[in-house]
Formats: structure tokens, sequence, C-alpha cells
């Protein structure tokens, strides 16, 4: 094979891997990054509620928990799904369920008006620290955990949630035996 | 003074692990903090950012290593909460060795090639056999040869 017919192979096939790993590259979504938690014991928290009231993972023991993390400056998304939380805790309180919101990098006062505005009646707390955001690997808000009744993360969303998504998450863990 | 000595223990214990706490120096905050990725940023490391949310990070980084972490657990610690996405170097195993090692591949082929190459270049052009002499240029030589000699 001479030196130009070589060439002629070499440079289509050096091509091939590299438009290979674009088409992988671009397929993927860089902001869709797969929770490590799924399956694992969800991190205990201990937070003061604005209302003053304590708000613990150990308490709730043997329930269903959403835990959601949001911002009063996380527009819209936060706004959006807000009277779903709200709805979905109305729902599914008689059956045991635990709505909890943990207010993220935020302010108290917008924090309070956001609470207000929805007239959320289920515990939010802020996480000051940030230590409870980074034992969940929150990124972003709002991120919403599904806690089975065995205390692990069974679902993360990223991004609002959904009455369907709620309804369809919530039934599931409910409809395991504890 | 026997009375004292638990006491004078304990002083020295107490001592001990305030100094343990105290050899957390920024560096070590500083270096943990470059390897991982501020999470509410675009491509900065938690030294980078101004934000909140590194601060908070740098915070969490220093009371861990001041708790008694090395820094490969404090890393640990979090990309167990974040995956191996929160290391802004990845991994050197599994998938993530690829980035590692294609490039140097890629390196190393291209220069095999370019060798490759550049020998069959520099052997093709070799200089033509010269035409055998014909009888009687081989006499006129000879002839002119021993004319200048003379």
């Amino acid at each position: 094979m001479s030196a130009s017919r070589l060439l002629r192979w070499t440079i289509p096939l050096a091509a091939v891997p590299l438009l290979a790993l674009l088409a992988y590259g671009f397929r993927t979504d860089p902001r869709d990054i797969p929770s490590p938690l799924v399956g694992k014991p969800a991190s205990a928290f201990s937070l003061t509620a604005f209302d003053g009231q304590p708000v613990s993972l150990d308490a709730l023991k043997g329930r269903v928990v959403v835990v959601n993390f949001w911002s009063s400056w996380c527009y819209p998304a936060c706004y959006e799904e807000a009277p779903s939380l709200e709805r979905a805790w109305k729902a599914y309180r008689d059956r045991g369920v635990m709505v909890v919101g943990v207010n993220f990098q935020d302010q108290e006062e917008p924090a309070r008006r956001f609470l207000t505005q929805f007239g959320h009646t289920f515990p939010n707390a802020p996480d000051p620290s940030g230590r409870v955001s980074v034992d969940y690997g929150v990124y972003g808000v709002p991120e919403t955990y599904f806690i089975d009744r065995k205390g692990r993360v069974r679902f993360k969303q990223v991004g609002p949630v959904t009455d369907q998504l709620l309804e369809q998450q919530i039934e599931t863990l409910l409809a395991e035996a504890a | 003074m026997r009375r004292l000595l638990p006491l004078f223990g304990l002083l020295v214990l107490a001592v001990g692990s305030a100094a343990a706490a105290a050899q957390v120096t920024e560096d070590t905050v500083h270096d943990v903090a470059a390897q991982l990725r501020c999470v509410v940023c675009q491509s900065l490391s938690v030294a980078d950012s101004p934000s909140e949310t590194a601060h908070q990070m740098k915070a969490i980084i220093r009371e861990r290593l001041a708790g008694g972490e090395s820094p490969e657990q404090v890393k640990a610690y979090f990309v167990e909460k974040y995956g191996p996405w929160i290391l802004l170097s990845p991994p050197r195993r599994g998938f993530d060795l690829l980035v590692w090692v294609v490039p140097f591949a890629g390196l190393g082929a291209g220069l095999v090639l370019v060798l490759v190459l550049v020998r069959r270049w520099s052997r093709r052009p070799a200089v033509p056999d010269a035409a055998p002499l014909s009888a009687d240029m081989r006499a006129r030589i000879q002839r002119e040869m021993a004319e200048r000699e003379s």
C-alpha cells in the first residue's frame, strides 16, 4: 500500500471515533446528573421551621416523606410547583405522608413572603449552613426527594414537580409495606 | 499534685486536639476546594467561586478536616452525595479513564503514523539505477583519462 493510499484511509478512519464521541456527547444533557443517593438511606437532618417548630427526619421514621428544596428567587419553577406540593400534602397527610420544604440559599423575608403567598401548611425550614442541601446532593432548586418508609431515597426529581408526578411517586411508596 | 495529674492529662489532650484542629490551614481547605466543582456554577471550582453555596461548601470542608478527616475522605463525602461529577478531574478508572488515556494514545498513534509516512517518503525517491555504460562510452572514458594523465 502506498503512502497516499494509507493517508486516504487513515484520515476518515481517524474521524470515526471522534464523530462517535461527539454524537454521544451531544445526545446527553450535561445538567442531567444521576443522583448517587437513589436507593441509599436518606441523610438525617434536624432543622427549625419558619414557625419555630423542629423538623427532623428521625421523627418521621416509618412514613413516606417528600423533601422539597426551594427558594423564593427560583422563578418560575418553584412558583409553578408550589401549589402542587400543598395539594399533595392536603391529599396525603391523612395517609401518613409528610411533606417537608427546605429553603435553599435564601433570605428570611422573601422566603416568608413566598410561604404566605402560597399558603403552605406543611413544615418549611431554612438551611442556613447549607449542610442539609449538600447532604442531599442539591445543586439547584427546585429538587424533590421521595423517601420511603424504610428511610431510603427512592426518587429524585430535578426541576418542578407536578400533581401527576407527586401522586405517582407517593402512591408507589405508600403501596409498599413498612 | 497526684490529684492534679489527671487534670493535667486532660489539659494536654485538650491542647493536643486544639492543635490538630488548628492544623487545618486555609491552604489545605483551598487545596480540597480547588478539586471540587461548585455545584451552582458552570465549570468553576469551589475555591474559585464567590457564590454563597461555595462559601458554605468551603465551611463544610473546613469543618470535616478539623474533625480529623483526611482530604481524601472529605472528597469521598462529596462524591458520595453528588457522584464523581463533583470532582473537577475525572477519576482515573472505569469509563472516565478514557479521558486520561485517549489524548496520549492519539498522540502516540499520530507520532507512529508520521514516522511511518516520513520513512516511506524518504525512501521512495531513491536514485534510479544509472544506465549501464555502453562499450563505446567506456572506451572513450578510458581514452580521455589516459590523455589527461599523460
